[in-house]
């Protein structure tokens, strides 16, 4: 539906470039309301989102099952671009989807993991242990999560690797002002 | 006070996550939406966009065969038959400035950095149903007008020339920081 004709399409000429502009193809889907509309399709969701959270530890269990069998590969038959890649993705969608399924920390810690992969020049060189803390902590914030005080305790667990990791990587790649400068920009996502 | 009707929006979802696959679907059916089409790669979404012509593709950035970026890019080609104007929502792990400058640059959209929240999704999708910005072309790129705020007293080197500044070379801002060191 959302496909103008050809003929609507305004193409502006200019030295270095065109501006093209047509009228809005989805206005039709926008609807003024009163104030006093009660729908919020907003809190919908976010309840929708809240029924589903059931599931969400399951959903997590599986994903860290993916992170530790992939680096399992790795330990076992050295880095190749396909096991750094998979390694890659498994905690690359932790730090994505962590935080919703209720695991923040766990979200910190594979970011962490993410920023070694990307930036360690030599990943055969990375201290072995900078791994396997990473991973045994995403496994245990996931598996400890629901115990009385396991929540700050993984915060402060998540905090320490970071800082690990990012003196690491701020040592490693000194010569590599392209790296560093990206190490030491602050994220676009607010802090927690 | 403006509210969309999601159930007039046909939706491509692209994550190659069947959870947050799960998670979108569950909010856009939310919202109201009833079209919401799957994909789990980027060559299953770009057929799907040829075959479904979605209104809006929402796309997570890392994904096997080809990522979210070169669906962007694919897209977004001024002399396709297909639809090169659909506003495309990067929804991604990523979090870096540089990554929303590479996304912006291949004529995606909106940038929505994981963890998704249905207020930030929401906003997204309102955004580009009642503020769609007009489209460039230029030699090295198609999409969305990359500047979102009219800055007249800007003179870097990607100033649009022909309106009514000229261009003037400055170093990149990488340049500048290497040369800091």
């Amino acid at each position: 539906m959302a496909k103008n004709s050809a003929r609507d399409i305004e193409v502006k000429a200019f030295a270095t470039h065109q501006i093209i502009t047509q009228p809005n193809p989805l206005r039709k889907v926008l609807r003024r309301v009163d104030k006093k509309d009660m729908d919020d399709p907003i809190a919908r969701a976010e309840q929708a989102l809240a029924d589903l959270s059931g599931e969400f530890k399951i959903w997590m269990t599986t994903e860290v099952n993916r992170l530790s069998s992939a680096y399992v590969a790795i330990r076992n038959d050295g880095f190749t671009k396909g096991r750094r890649d998979e390694l890659f993705h498994a905690a690359h969608d932790i730090k994505g989807d962590a935080a919703t399924f209720g695991f923040p920390a766990a979200a910190g810690a594979a970011e962490s993991l993410c920023r070694i992969l990307e930036h360690a020049p030599d990943l055969e060189r990375v201290p072995a242990e900078l791994f396997t803390h990473h991973i045994n902590a995403i496994l245990a914030i996931v598996h400890e999560n629901t115990k009385l005080d396991s929540i700050s305790v993984s915060a402060e667990l998540s905090r320490r690797l970071r800082k690990v990791a990012d003196d690491y990587l701020a040592d490693v790649n000194r010569d590599r002002p392209e790296h560093l400068e990206v190490i030491l920009a602050p994220s676009i996502v607010p802090a927690e | 006070m403006f509210r969309i009707d999601f159930n007039k929006l046909r939706f491509l979802v692209c994550d190659d996550n069947p959870h947050m696959r799960r998670i979108l679907r569950t909010l856009l059916h939310s919202f109201g939406a009833r079209e919401v089409y799957e994909a789990e790669d980027g060559a299953t979404a770009l057929e799907m966009y040829s075959h479904y012509v979605p209104d809006i593709v929402i796309t997570d950035w890392a994904m096997p065969i080809f990522d979210g970026l070169e669906l962007a890019q694919m897209i977004r080609q001024p002399d396709s038959k297909g639809n090169p104007y659909a506003p495309i929502i990067m929804l991604t792990g990523h979090s870096e400035k540089r990554r929303v400058t590479v996304a912006r640059d291949a004529g995606v959209t909106e940038f929505l950095a994981k963890p998704i929240s249905a207020k930030g999704l929401y906003q997204r999708i309102l955004n580009v149903v009642a503020s769609p910005r007009p489209f460039i072309k230029t030699k090295t790129y198609f999409g969305p007008d990359r500047r979102r705020n009219t800055n007249s007293a800007y003179m870097g080197p990607e100033r649009r020339v022909g309106e009514k500044h000229e261009v003037l070379q400055q170093p990149s801002l990488l340049d500048k920081a290497r040369s800091s060191i």
